[in-house]
């Protein structure tokens, strides 16, 4: 992780990330309106609360607060959170279950009323709590809290069920926008077609499946930002028009990720008018078997398919082609619960002597009597990386005799087949915002408790492991919770991470202030970004 | 003329009935629903309630012919609904994007008739000289060209023109703006594209004048013109141009109607937000709604377009008659 400039295959890189530190360390100039492209057709509806995808993020963060973010000048940090709307991260009470926050006073939305703590609490039970009709996306991220209360203007109370590491992490959710009570009230799906924040940003034209802009908000509350005037965000799809833009200055960047070869193309084109910022990525592919169907209902085959697997080699290779990079089990790499190399190492799917591994594969697939299994890996349709992995998959299974043919479908049937049961094998997406690992890991839960689980198996073991985790307060304890939870996992073969996402953005060089994070969710609202031109 | 022009319109009723029916079933046949891609798309963990909810919010839940009836009824009252996946109404999201398509179409159909009419004509005049070469290899590079291809091509190409020439890579503007509001950048934007789908229009149509001008040239009215004395240019222009050109308008009615909604890849290209990328986004979310009405859309302008085309018959030979 980290920024480096110009060219990143240099040895120099290193050297000029500390050039890149130096010029972010310049006081921010004010001014210039910043174009950058959304790497969609245009999300679904406005409403962040029942949204999924970034592009809602990426067009609409920028008009809004929330209560609590990852630290905007430390993103890459997975434990670093701050306030936004709050005065003082809190310190829990009540053993852990209270959390009462502090309002900050003078904020206004952009139609000039005042936001107080009631708009919190509204808001965050909205997504929390949502009533009947009203569609809350993470609601289920949420499974703690009790109650969110509002006992005067500037207070916000969290009553939690038990306590939890997972609360904090869970509330610097970049969808949990803060809207107007006054606004809930008349209609709950009002957000779903219109933009009335708090953010540094106050809405300017939104072109459906074109564009959206914004200009500065003057009542911001955080001292001097935003030090924009303005933005345009305009949706470009195609990777190639983004690379196109990008070399002709029509946008600076896009915040997603471009794959190396565009950043190898940008770099050497633009020379020194181009910089990179890369980051390991909360997201990656999973491999799952489903153990409804035979074999794969057999431990001995599903640990045979993921011992086929060189992750260490295979990473290595990828990345120079696709947007992954490193080798990591199912704990977000860079957060203090993953896995070591070394304990990583001892697990199925990540032993260091290929060798030996696929000699293993090959001797569980004999006493199984599946030597010559031959099967179908369901793929989605998206280039990056997904077909990427599955040729390499398909080609990592060829070496122990296993012949597999790769289906590639578009998103809707992908998904359709996954959730009907009606595969073998599927490569899957894990993409999360906020590193929270032990919430993150909830979507490994077993098919009857986390219901979009498509291994479709039972692990009462896995169950108990996770609950006892969730309502773990010592980190310690929590993190070898996690080892038995992820050993479990990967013992039982029932799903296998492969090859965790790399971020790659190259943006114009005039583009300062922005630091890159584990998601492309996160720091996305533009207030500390400025330009030197 | 006028029975004609309404029996054809009402013609049009049991043609979008039959589409739409057609749409209906093809689009439920596809696995998945917006829904399920809405939620499920980005990989992060999604709460199947959410999925209930929003397929009872999309009346999703409801029984297949209950969904059809309501379209249909929909349909008859020219409410198409809102989009399933953005949920702004439909037309809305058509008339967002209706403008560039239309302004591409146009451009790249004067593009064509431009070159097609005079070269393909002027080919058939000198049949087998270096002249008629020269454009039916220019007419055969343009068909068997990609209009696609021939997009990324040149937008690289102006890339590295510009940049070799000014120091720094120029590319047309990647956001659309209305040509009333700044009609430079405007066509600036649609320029490019105009060109790479009016080339392969261009050629398409050039073989068909080149070839209706031949046969026409054969005709005994044109031995009889010349044989009166009549000057050449009056022969070409006056009797056989005119009735060359009643394929060739057939061709242009037809290629014009698909360029509203069939600029698929050339849109993604030059990131032009129309009609064709819009069709390939409400595919890919499966958004019935919005899906439905663009068909209903194609069909509606390839029907209006066949109806110029059949009035402009009239115009161009008397001899034929409507009724």
């Amino acid at each position: 992780m980290g920024i480096v400039r110009a060219s990143v295959k240099s040895a120099l890189g290193v050297a000029l990330a500390f050039g890149a530190t130096t010029a972010m360390a310049e006081a921010p100039k004010r001014g210039g309106v910043l174009t950058y492209m959304i790497p969609a057709d245009g999300g679904p509806s406005l409403d962040g609360h029942r949204e999924t995808t970034y592009a809602v993020v990426h067009a609409t963060a920028p008009f809004y607060s929330v209560l609590i973010r990852v630290n905007p000048d430390n993103p890459s940090s997975t434990t670093d959170f701050r306030c936004d709307l709050c005065i003082e991260m809190p310190k829990p009470t009540d053993n852990g279950l209270t959390y009462t926050f502090k309002i900050r006073k003078g904020v206004k939305f952009h139609d000039g009323s005042a936001l107080t703590a009631a708009d919190v609490a509204a808001s965050w039970n909205k997504i929390v709590h949502p009533k009947p009709g009203v569609a809350s996306a993470r609601e289920n991220n949420f499974v703690m809290v009790d109650t969110i209360t509002a006992p005067d203007d500037e207070t916000v109370v969290f009553k939690l069920k038990f306590a939890t590491l997972t609360f904090l992490p869970a509330l610097a959710d970049p969808y949990a926008y803060i809207y107007s009570k006054k606004k809930l009230d008349q209609d709950m799906h009002w957000y779903e077609k219109n933009i009335l924040g708090s953010g540094p940003f106050k809405l300017v034209d939104y072109q459906i499946g074109q564009s959206i802009k914004g200009e500065r908000n003057p009542d911001y509350y955080h001292p001097g930002q935003p030090y924009l005037d303005g933005f345009v965000a305009i949706f470009a799809p195609k990777q190639a028009v983004r690379t196109d833009a990008i070399r002709a200055d029509r946008a600076a960047l896009e915040f997603r990720s471009l794959p190396p070869s565009a950043r190898d193309q940008l770099v050497k084109e633009l020379g020194d008018k181009i910089k990179v910022q890369e980051s390991d990525w909360n997201c990656g592919n999973v491999v799952t078997p489903n153990h409804q169907k035979k074999p794969f209902d057999d431990v001995r085959v599903r640990q045979a398919l993921f011992l086929a697997i060189d992750q260490w080699k295979g990473a290595q290779a990828l990345s120079k082609i696709a947007i992954v990079k490193t080798v990591g089990s199912i704990v977000f790499p860079g957060s203090p619960l993953a896995a070591t190399k070394e304990e990583l190492q001892q697990m199925i799917g990540y032993w260091p002597d290929i060798e030996k591994s696929r000699a293993e594969a090959r001797r569980l697939l004999k006493e199984a009597g599946q030597e010559n299994l031959s099967f179908e890996l369901l793929n989605r349709n998206v280039d990056q990386p997904y077909k990427y992995v599955g040729t390499w998959l398909v080609d990592e299974w060829s070496k122990v005799g296993l012949k597999v043919a790769q289906k590639v479908v578009p998103t809707g049937p992908w998904l359709d087949e996954m959730r009907s049961g009606d595969f073998t094998v599927a490569l899957e997406a894990n993409c999360q915002n906020v590193v929270n690992p032990i919430a993150d890991v909830g979507r490994w839960l077993p098919h009857e408790v986390y219901r979009e689980n498509y291994g479709y198996f039972a692990d009462a073991e896995m169950i108990d492991i996770y609950n006892r985790m969730l309502k773990e307060t010592d980190f310690a304890k929590a993190r070898a919770l996690m080892r038995q939870y992820e050993t479990r996992i990967n013992a039982e073969a029932h799903q296998l991470m492969v090859t965790w996402w790399y971020r790659i953005v190259p943006m114009r060089s005039y583009v300062q202030g922005w630091k890159i994070s584990p998601s492309h969710y996160l720091n996305q609202d533009l207030a500390n970004i400025w330009l030197d031109q | 003329m006028g029975r004609y022009v309404i029996k054809r319109v009402l013609l049009v009723i049991p043609t979008l009935l039959g589409a739409a029916a057609l749409v209906f079933v093809l689009m439920r046949l596809i696995p998945g629903d917006v829904c399920v891609v809405r939620l499920g798309s980005s990989g992060g963990t999604f709460d199947p309630k959410a999925v209930a909810l929003c397929h009872a919010e999309l009346g999703m839940d409801r029984p297949i012919l209950v969904q059809f009836l309501d379209f249909v009824w929909g349909f008859l009252r020219l409410d198409f609904g809102t989009s399933m996946w953005s949920g702004a109404p439909v037309t809305s999201e058509i008339w967002a994007r209706l403008p560039i398509s239309l302004e591409i179409a146009i451009l790249a159909t004067v593009i064509a008739i431009a070159i097609a009419i005079p070269l393909g004509a002027i080919s058939a005049i000198k049949q087998n000289t270096w002249i008629d070469f020269v454009v039916r290899v220019f007419a055969v590079g343009g068909i068997a060209t990609p209009s696609f291809w021939l997009g990324i091509v040149s937008l690289l190409v102006v890339l590295d023109v510009t940049s070799a020439l000014f120091g720094a890579p120029w590319m047309p503007p990647i956001e659309y703006v209305p040509i009333w509001q700044d009609p430079i950048r405007n066509l600036s934007m649609a320029a490019l594209p105009a060109v790479t789908v009016g080339y392969r229009y261009a050629a398409v149509s050039m073989r068909m004048t080149r070839s209706a001008m031949l046969e026409v040239m054969q005709e005994d009215y044109i031995r009889t013109a010349r044989a009166k004395g009549l000057i050449n240019k009056l022969i070409i222009n006056r009797h056989a141009l005119k009735n060359a050109l009643l394929p060739v308008v057939t061709l242009i009615g037809i290629e014009f109607a698909f360029l509203i909604g069939g600029l698929v890849v050339t849109e993604q290209v030059f990131n032009l937000n129309g009609v064709g990328r819009l069709f390939v986004q409400a595919v890919q979310n499966q958004d019935y709604t919005l899906t439905q009405a663009l068909v209903m859309l194609t069909v509606m302008v390839f029907v209006i377009c066949n109806l110029i085309v059949d009035l402009l018959y009239a115009w161009l030979d008397p001899r034929i008659r409507f009724s």
